[in-house]
């Protein structure tokens, strides 16, 4: 399978052996479950940012999304997120096609994500950050209240409740930031760069809360990072963009393998290495 | 003692200004636009007080307070709503359009002379004698806005809509984009502002009672700069600016023989200069702050 995007192809990407978008194939549009988008191509000033990507991911799957920088990452993620206009192609979420929705009428679907840089509201508590989160899918303040005390204490989060999230580190608010997100009792939610400057230590802290907000929401979830091992870690399945289209999709060891993904990323010489470990 | 009833005065003057710089300061909060016109909210505020002047008390009363959020929502409606999106400066122009258009209703509707409003005039009566000349209505404006700020502070912070406002107040966008209902939010920071109208219009014509077209436009004039000096991007210092400008206007006004009170408002605004000359962000914004670029 990963072959067939070293091949230029758009590539199945269907999590469940869905219909695939992609030369010769059936579009996903008439797709009934999971957040399918179904060959997307988007252009900045004429220049081709995604060309023909589809992707899929149901609920309960985590997706890791790598690639080089510019190979379309974010731009895949505003798309499925509703920030960024498609060229051509369509996005669906369980069958409803939502191409032309706000993010804000995504949000209200179930899609939620989470941004780089968190965009947590500093003045207000943890607590009442993550009650936002509840708050905006119609929780009454009561019922938001109990989600966010039991969101912070599932994710380990408790002790720092009642402290403005402008004192938190960075890697406490990457923390909050996805628990906000997943106080919405999302169905699918988009995860953008969560690891972005954070330390080895935080990151696997990280990983932890990321794993514990997933089996809490039973979210289908989306997952970049330019870290490509806390990726794999944590991804079902991963898709590799690479100038804007599919480079490989697989299992995260088959990924690792991958010799098109390994010299998109360290070029020849990654390769070389990869042979000879292969070799050994 | 007389310093001891001029400190009183200028703290009632200065809380009454800090509730006028609420109502600007809540809509500019959420929306990061100014309602030029918010005067004018307070000023038929205070002709449905002369209108319904022969009703109970408590009636008129609440009959301001129903006029006031009514015009304070409409105002949303019309002009708002319509206008989100658009630059501060616009919303500011038509705003400010709109209060000259209201004046002129006012004049046409009420006359040049202005209308006396007798309502609770006993509070006028003095509390203590001798040196210290305080009036009841100076101890009921400290109470009752008191009141009003400690209401408003439990809404803010105790409150699903009051959460949602302060979210909204620090990043629109990502207020919205996270699912806030940001229509809901706009409606009652305008109904706020309007009830806060209201307390201003019970307020200040208990104190000078006459209610001319332009009542409402010299109260907002000096509650913006209020707002402005305190720091506009933040409810409370815009609230503590509104106090500042009220204190100082009032304890000026004390100082300056009466025949020279015609310099009082060049003496007030002078001050207001040097100190945002001195802090262009605000009296309490912290040191080092972006100034904020209306």
């Amino acid at each position: 399978m990963p072959d067939q995007a070293a091949e230029g192809d758009a590539v199945n990407l269907a999590g469940s052996g869905d219909a695939v978008g992609g030369a010769g194939a059936p579009p996903l549009s008439g797709s009934t479950g999971g957040l399918v988008c179904s060959e997307v191509s988007v252009a900045f000033a004429g220049v081709r940012a995604l060309d023909k990507v589809s992707l899929s991911v149901n609920r309960g799957e985590v997706v890791g999304l790598i690639g080089p920088n510019g190979a379309g990452k974010t731009t895949l993620l505003n798309v499925l997120s509703g920030f960024a206009s498609t060229v051509t192609g369509s996005v669906h979420l369980d069958g409803q096609d939502i191409t032309h929705f706000t993010p804000q009428r995504r949000a209200r679907l179930g899609l939620e994500r989470t941004f780089q840089h968190g965009r947590l509201f500093s003045g207000l508590t943890v607590r009442e950050n993550v009650e936002l989160g509840a708050l905006a899918v119609r929780a009454s303040s009561r019922s938001a209240r109990s989600i966010a005390d039991r969101l912070l204490a599932n994710l380990g989060l408790e002790e720092m409740a009642d402290l403005p999230v402008a004192q938190l580190s960075h890697g406490d608010q990457q923390h909050v930031s996805v628990a906000r997100a997943v106080a919405a009792t999302p169905k699918y939610l988009l995860l953008d760069e969560p690891a972005a400057g954070l330390s080895e230590g935080s990151m696997a802290e990280l990983g932890v809360v990321i794993e514990r907000a997933i089996r809490e929401s039973g979210a289908g979830v989306v997952l970049i990072d330019h870290n490509v091992d806390f990726v794999l870690k944590l991804s079902d399945r991963v898709v590799v963009l690479d100038y804007g289209e599919v480079l490989a999709e697989g299992p995260s060891d088959e990924i690792r393998r991958n010799v098109d993904v390994v010299s998109a990323y360290l070029g020849e010489a990654g390769v070389e290495d990869l042979a000879a470990s292969q070799a050994q | 003692m007389s310093w001891v009833s001029d400190l009183v005065n200028a703290i009632s003057l200065g809380v009454v200004y800090g509730l006028v710089a609420v109502s600007v300061g809540l809509v500019f909060g959420v929306l990061r636009q100014v309602n030029l016109a918010q005067g004018e909210v307070i000023a038929l505020g205070a002709y449905s007080l002369w209108m319904t002047r022969g009703l109970p008390v408590a009636a008129s009363i609440a009959i301001c307070c129903v006029v006031c959020v009514a015009m304070s929502l409409a105002i949303q409606v019309a002009i708002f709503r319509p206008l989100r999106g658009a630059s501060a400066l616009t919303t500011l122009i038509v705003t400010f359009g709109l209060s000259y258009a209201l004046e002129a209703v006012w004049l046409i509707a009420f006359g040049p002379n202005g209308e006396p409003v007798s309502m609770l005039s006993s509070l006028n009566s003095v509390v203590l004698g001798g040196s210290i000349a305080l009036r009841w209505i100076t101890l009921v404006e400290i109470g009752a806005s008191g009141l009003f700020f400690t209401g408003l502070v439990l809404i803010l912070y105790r409150s699903k809509i009051g959460m949602m406002m302060r979210a909204t107040a620090e990043d629109f966008q990502t207020a919205r984009l996270v699912g806030v209902r940001i229509d809901r939010v706009v409606t009652w920071a305008f109904v706020f502002g309007g009830l806060s109208a209201a307390l201003v219009a019970v307020l200040v014509t208990v104190q000078s009672p006459l209610v001319t077209p332009s009542f409402g436009f010299n109260l907002i004039v000096i509650g913006l700069v209020g707002v402005v000096l305190g720091g506009i991007d933040r409810l409370g210092r815009a609230t503590a600016g509104g106090f500042v400008v009220g204190f100082v206007n009032s304890l000026l006004g004390a100082v300056v023989p009466e025949q020279q009170l015609v310099f009082l408002p060049m003496l007030t605004f002078l001050f207001v200069i040097v100190i945002l000359v001195l802090r262009p962000a605000g009296l309490f914004t912290p040191r080092g702050s972006i100034v904020e670029r209306v």
